[in-house]
């Protein structure tokens, strides 16, 4: 299953891409998935950040559905 | 009516609309890169009563995007001369400046007194504050922010709809997303952003098209991509909030914050003795302060530091605006450094002061 990760404000400067896709087994949740991103990105897991699936926030504990993903960090900028 | 004619003239506002504008009261948050738009455009549309807080003091980096001030403003408070500026814009409207901080203890009661609440602030401490008092107050919040090239919009708290502890339920880590003053940020970006929240606010007040609730406007001024996403409400983070209510006001600003933040002002320590001065910020921050003997200790490699500070000294740290000053203070005081201070006022302005009267200084 092919799924499209969009990534947001400084997320970017850790992936050093807007968005990217990934090949995912059907049935694997949220937080599996950010596992694998963990892995290939080792600063990933200390940013803060909300995950929405299909443009909607999600529990990382949710089943992968969609074919979107976006990575969302809060931003305290003004 | 000619100021507002062009308003008049569309169906959708009219006299009536008008009318509506000139009744509405309308608090703006901070009168930085995002409520310099806002107010521009709040004040222009004739919003009848505006308040501005901010404690801040307008700087020259600023006006590469707050759009308000001019040389003339410089060192002057930012409520203030924005509100200076807003009156030669419409004379016939209330405004109202509040040159303080936002506290947990001010809040509620300057919330009281208006319809709707922008937040146009640029750190998460005052941003969960402003939700928190607009969720106990039952105001509608506006909510902008930025980040380099990225903005976020969305309208909180608005007719029993989501609020920001929906979206975030808790502040990120400190130190861990830095602000405009330590990253940069490009100077359209409030402009838009902010146009977007004055648009959200009009369009509250008037009644007409879709409120931006429930909803994340995620803009990125480089790829021109707009992204919305729906946020869900979750009411336990709200009840927390209500929960908590009768402590609001006892609360204080930082999370550590039993501990009292001990300010000094640069005018009345500039000729003491004894005294070792520290330079929180990063190495390519400016202006350099050559005068003084400082030493340079960026906040985030301050506890591995702790080593290079003369405790037979008073430390009184500094940085760009205040803030990493602050937070410093409250690191070395959970390090049981006692004799340590935070220079209330920014780099830039330390540096006039010193300019002004470096020839006295050991003398």
């Amino acid at each position: 299953m092919l799924i499209t990760i969009k990534y947001f404000g400084q997320l970017t400067e850790i992936t050093h891409t807007n968005e990217e896709t990934l090949d995912m087994l059907e049935g694997t949740l949220i937080y599996e998935l950010l596992e694998t991103l963990y892995r290939k990105y080792n600063t990933l897991k200390t940013k803060d950040f909300q995950v929405a699936q299909n443009q909607e926030l999600v529990d990382k504990n949710t089943k992968l559905t969609g074919q979107e993903i976006a990575l969302l960090p809060p931003f305290a900028g003004g | 009516m000619d100021r507002y004619s062009r308003h008049i003239l569309l169906s959708e506002i009219g006299q009536i609309g008008q009318d509506k504008l000139s009744k509405a009261k309308v608090l703006v948050v901070g009168a930085g890169g995002l409520g310099c738009p806002v107010l521009q455009y709040l004040t222009s549309a004739g919003v009848g009563t505006i308040g501005i807080i901010d404690f801040d003091a307008v700087e020259t980096s600023n006006l590469q995007r707050q759009v308000l001030f001019g040389l003339s403003s410089i060192g002057k408070n930012k409520a203030t001369a924005a509100k200076e500026r807003l009156t030669d814009l419409n004379n016939e409207i209330s405004i109202i400046a509040y040159a303080e901080k936002l506290t947990y203890k001010n809040t509620l009661q300057l919330f009281e007194k208006y319809d709707i609440i922008v937040d146009g602030s640029d750190n998460f401490e005052t941003r969960y504050l402003v939700n928190d008092g607009c969720i106990i107050t039952n105001k509608p919040l506006i909510f902008g922010a930025i980040y380099k090239f990225e903005g976020q919009v969305s309208v909180f708290n608005y007719q029993n709809g989501p609020t920001y502890r929906c979206l975030f339920p808790k502040p990120p880590k400190k130190g861990s997303i830095l602000n405009c003053s330590e990253i940069g940020v490009l100077g359209v970006l409030p402009g838009i952003i902010g146009s977007m929240q004055a648009n959200e606010v009009l369009k509250i007040i008037l009644g007409i098209g879709h409120v931006l609730s429930g909803k994340l406007l995620c803009y990125n001024a480089l790829t021109l991509k707009n992204t919305t996403l729906k946020i869900n409400k979750l009411e336990k983070n709200i009840w927390e909030v209500l929960n908590n209510k009768s402590e609001f006001k006892s609360r204080e600003l930082l999370d550590n914050c039993d501990i009292e933040i001990p300010e000094v002002s640069i005018k009345n320590i500039l000729f003491k003795k004894n005294i070792q001065f520290v330079d929180l910020r990063e190495s390519d921050e400016k202006p350099k302060i050559e005068v003084l003997k400082i030493i340079n200790i960026p906040l985030n490699s301050l506890e591995s530091n702790l080593n290079k500070l003369d405790k037979t000294k008073e430390i009184v740290l500094f940085c760009q605006s205040g803030n990493r000053s602050r937070k410093a203070v409250s690191v070395l005081k959970k390090h049981h450094l006692e004799n340590c201070y935070s220079i209330k006022e920014g780099a830039l302005e330390i540096n006039n002061y010193i300019k002004k009267h470096h020839k006295t200084v050991g003398k």
